[in-house]
């Protein structure tokens, strides 16, 4: 019988020893990377669709095979054992090199996807023309480099998603949850576009099109180039354009009404789908403390502050000034965004004043002013739109943000800030979500009276950072905006005091009677803030 | 300005400790000798699991103390003066205080076993008993846990982790069976021994050997049969720590004695939490109870007494909860081992044998007594109600649906619930 080789666990780190069906699986799985590597570096494979098959089926089988050997022998239940042991798990050696490893491939992928072997000019060489074959049976097109992306990224979710069902399989919401986000994955952001571009010909232009990726967290989508796109493919395209628009303004704040933001967080986003997935072994890694809350809320909210202006900025640069031609000149256009803006914070401040926190009072105001201020400075003084021009906007938003922020250190840096880095401190998308979510959802998580023991395993276990214990040990709801609804917390908690509901939204953020089992009336004390 | 001084900072002190600082201005001391800052002893278990590191621990982080000015000491209290109201630490420095609330906890019961002394034998309660468990168990073969409660089969499962081969000795037929109606107990035993642990049930230690070294080799049992091991656990429940109160003028028996507020025989003392004995005992519950939640109450209780709103302490219904490798287990009400006169016990079990209910229930009148539930979360603010009110079994059983607690989509077995309970027991 092996045994887990250990110091003293209060200081942790002692490596957890493999059993044979994990090694050998291990080796299966990097067999398959090794070939990819080989590739990248330009080793010529003579049978492209064979050495491809074995590179993509040898990492596929390689990591569920893993998973069969890691979970298939334990009885059904959470077994995070000796997950602060490892290296991998616990920001160690092999974990700094993983993450070494993906930051590398983001910066290649991004940056210089010409070493991956992407050619402008005549056949791709290297990685990317090994992925030809598979890109010209779905879209008939070449790979590129945002194709073997696609797929590996992909294989992740559904090889890591069996890992994942594997390990919560005594637990339907679970395994509900990542067959959604696989089904997605693969159908939305994989198949579905490669066959749209398959459609077009002379007579149809449809762009690449992830339907379920939704602006702010597709940002381009309203870009010059997207929309001549989606204008010049008739009514389908325009169909799509109307879909884009009413997703952001109408679908998503129904749903989120009705579920919270998991309904897209954790049920149907790409990038949560590969967090929950290939990142569930690094969830424990975020940070819990109340300073990265603060900086969580300041990051994200001005993530979209920015996308906003950029966005506008964009659409604006391309709308004409001629009211004979189209209804949407510049100006309709940008008196439309302060009037919305402003109304939007008008409604919040009248409705909701109340659980707005002081700081977020501010920003709110702040963010408000600076917006409605650049607009009339731009009309006072004829400069560019928001100082910079739509264009270098546009780019630093590109760089830092959908580059930068959601790839190389969103994913390349799961192993040491753990899986939700990019939801949690940088998307757009989680911040409207998250509004809503915090001031209009139905959505919440409730606490079973006094059975809270104050363990810490929902906190630790929480990738988006929430200190979950402290709302249950008082007894209250959990109403946060960054939650995503994973269902973790309440997977791990082994004294079953967590529970996602939706419900009405009256008392929704209130405990109810404070802590049950408890006949002193305490209502006042825990009416007070809590210390 | 007045000094409170709290000995111990498990969660009955500690919430002592928040509450009079949410109501007063008052100097707070908490000392403690075990560790630097609160922590939660419930998740000891996972540490050593490594399922959490010892900051995880922690509820609070550590600028939380100092901010709310509750200073903290790290010692061990000696000898306490009560005339003079004056500590004195084992580093013979001293500390005055006006108000003094001993929040002490407990420790593992030892019945005198010969050998019980030796290396390698020891509970699993406090922060050092974690210490010495990791240095101990780093290179051992076997081990052999005695006693089967909570804190048993919880070090049980944390020497499985390790894979360390674990034998439990259970004095009944089944496990935990002087609280659980015996086929609750035979479920989670049968759980137990699935897990491979070598449950033994009607085994008793009789006696623990050692080598020349005073570490431990084997233990004996009352049958006389010897089981080679490295490691004892003694997890035959817990008693009151008060060993260092024994000489002096303070009334004790097995815990520090105290009336409905908390009061002890001396004026300005309190005790609060597993240390306390009640003098009079409140409805079923025992005098001691070394629960963690009525420590938090006693804490909130004490603190409203000491900040002017004499409480006395009132534990409303009965609940707990535990978690047996994988099974979750709560109960509401009193659901004793054997039903009372005039009591009646319902069983129902799923047939994967890991889900459960035992309802006791009054024979005569049908009311509702209390519930075990196995693999089925429930919802407590319900069976609160249903307690308070006086529901009858019926009820409770065609309205289990409101009390479920479980996650969304997990599969429900109200309807089987209530036809077993027509079928077998209503017609009688």
């Amino acid at each position: 019988m092996s045994r887990i080789e250990q110091n003293m666990s209060v200081t942790g780190e002692a490596a957890a020893s493999l059993n044979t069906g994990q090694k050998i699986s291990t080796l299966l799985g990097m067999s398959g990377l090794i070939i990819l590597c080989l590739a990248a570096f330009n080793l010529n494979f003579p049978n492209k669709v064979l050495w491809l098959s074995i590179a993509l089926g040898s990492i596929t089988a390689g990591i569920v095979w893993f998973a069969h050997a890691t979970y298939s022998s334990t009885h059904a239940g959470i077994k995070n054992d000796g997950v602060w042991f490892k290296s991998m798990t616990n920001r160690g050696y092999v974990a700094y090199l993983t993450g070494v490893g993906l930051t590398g491939f983001y910066i290649l992928l991004y940056f210089f996807p010409q070493y991956l072997g992407l050619r402008a000019e005549g056949d791709n060489v290297g990685l990317i023309a090994l992925f030809d074959p598979l890109s010209y049976l779905l879209s008939g097109n070449p790979a590129s480099q945002w194709f073997v992306y696609g797929t590996l990224y992909t294989i992740a979710i559904l090889a890591f998603g069996v890992k994942f069902l594997w390990k919560y399989r005594h637990n339907r919401y679970e395994k509900l949850r990542t067959f959604s986000v696989m089904f997605f994955q693969l159908a939305f952001a994989f198949l579905i576009p490669e066959f749209m571009s398959r459609l077009n010909d002379d007579g149809m232009n449809l762009p690449y099109y992830d339907l379920k990726n939704i602006w702010p967290l597709n940002y381009y989508n309203f870009e010059q180039y997207r929309v001549d796109g989606f204008l010049s493919s008739g009514n389908i395209g325009l169909a799509l354009l109307i879909f884009g628009v009413v997703s952001i303004f109408v679908i998503t704040p129904i749903l989120t009404y009705k579920y919270g933001k998991r309904w897209y967080c954790s049920w149907v986003c790409g990038c949560g789908g590969l967090a929950e997935t290939a990142g569930d072994p690094y969830r424990q890694l975020s940070d819990k403390s109340l300073f990265a809350w603060k900086v969580e809320r300041w990051v994200v909210h001005s993530v979209l502050v920015f996308v906003v202006l950029m966005t506008t900025a964009v659409i604006y640069s391309y709308l004409g000034y001629d009211s004979s031609k189209y209804w949407l000149t510049r100006d309709v256009f940008l008196i439309g965004v302060g009037t919305f803006l402003t109304l939007l914070f008008a409604a919040i401040w009248y409705f909701k004043r109340e659980e707005l926190q002081k700081d977020a009072r501010y920003g709110a105001i702040g963010y408000l002013v600076i917006i409605l201020g650049l607009i009339a400075f731009h009309y006072f003084s004829g400069q560019n739109l928001f100082l910079f021009n739509a264009e270098s906007l546009r780019q630093a938003y590109g760089f830092l943000i959908g580059a930068i922020f959601s790839g190389v250190i969103g994913t390349g840096f799961y192993p040491i800030f753990g899986n939700r880095v990019w939801c949690r401190f940088g998307c757009p998308m989680a911040a409207i979500l998250g509004m809503q979510q915090r001031l209009f959802s139905k959505f919440r998580i409730t606490t079973n009276g006094g059975q809270c023991i104050s363990c810490g395993n929902c906190s630790t276990y929480c990738e988006m950072g929430i200190d979950v214990r402290a709302y249950a040990q008082k007894g209250e709801n959990i109403v946060r905006s960054s939650c995503v609804g994973c269902g973790i917390c309440s997977a791990v908690c082994p004294r079953g005091v967590l529970k996602l509901e939706n419900g009405s939204t009256n008392n929704r953020i209130t405990a109810e009677d404070g802590v049950v089992g408890d006949n002193v009336d305490l209502l006042d004390l825990l009416k007070q803030k809590s210390l | 300005m007045e000094h409170i001084v709290i000995i111990g900072n498990g969660i009955a002190g500690i919430t002592a400790a928040r509450h009079i600082r949410k109501a007063s201005d008052c100097k707070i001391t908490v000392i403690s000798g075990e560790s630097d800052y609160f922590f939660s002893r419930t998740a000891l278990m996972y540490v050593y699991m490594g399922h959490m590191k010892w900051g995880h621990l922690k509820p609070y982080e550590d600028w939380f103390w100092e901010k709310n000015q509750i200073e903290l000491k790290k010692a061990w209290v000696d000898h306490i003066d009560f005339e003079n109201k004056e500590l004195t630490f084992s580093s013979e420095e001293t500390l005055h205080y006006d108000k003094l609330i001993l929040a002490t906890g407990s420790l593992p019961n030892r019945f005198g076993w010969p050998g019980e002394n030796l290396n390698g034998v020891q509970g699993m309660v406090t922060k050092q008993d974690l210490e010495k468990l990791e240095e101990r168990t780093s290179s051992i073969k076997q081990a052999v846990v005695i006693g089967g409660g909570l804190i048993g089969v919880e070090l049980a499962e944390m020497l499985h982790t390790r894979k360390i081969p674990v034998t439990l000795l259970v004095r009944e037929k089944g496990f935990w069976s002087g609280v659980l109606p015996p086929q609750d107990a035979k479920m989670i035993s049968e759980h137990i021994l699935a897990h491979g642990i070598d449950l033994r049930h009607e085994t008793e230690l009789e006696e623990i050997l050692g080598d020349e070294q005073g570490n431990v080799r084997a233990i004996r049992t009352k049958s006389g049969k010897e089981i080679t091991c490295e490691f004892v656990g003694l997890c035959a429940g817990v008693k009151p720590n008060i060993n260092f109160l024994k000489n002096l003028e303070i009334e004790t028996e097995k815990g520090i004695l105290v009336n409905e507020f908390l009061e002890t025989s001396i004026p300005d003392v309190y005790a609060i939490g597993d240390c306390a004995q009640q003098r009079k005992a409140i409805g079923e519950r025992k005098p001691v109870e070394a629960v963690w939640y009525t420590g938090r109450i006693m804490g909130e209780t004490v603190a409203r007494t000491i900040t002017g709103y004499r409480t006395p302490y009132q534990p409303g219904n009965w609940f707990n909860s535990a978690k047996f490798f994988d099974i979750e287990y709560q109960t509401y009400g009193w659901v004793f081992n054997k039903p009372g006169l005039n009591e009646q016990h319902f069983h129902w079990q799923h047939e994967s044998g890991e889900k459960a209910i035992t309802i006791a229930f009054d024979t005569e009148s049908g009311k509702f007594k209390g519930i075990n539930t196995f693999g089925i979360r429930m919802r407590q603010e319900v069976f609160d109600k249903w307690l308070n009110e006086g529901k009858t079994i019926n009820h409770v059983l065609s309205n289990l649906k409101a009390a479920n607690f479980d996650p969304e989509f997990y599969e429900h077995h109200e309807a089987e619930i209530f036809k077993s309970f027509k079928n077998n027991l209503q017609s009688t």
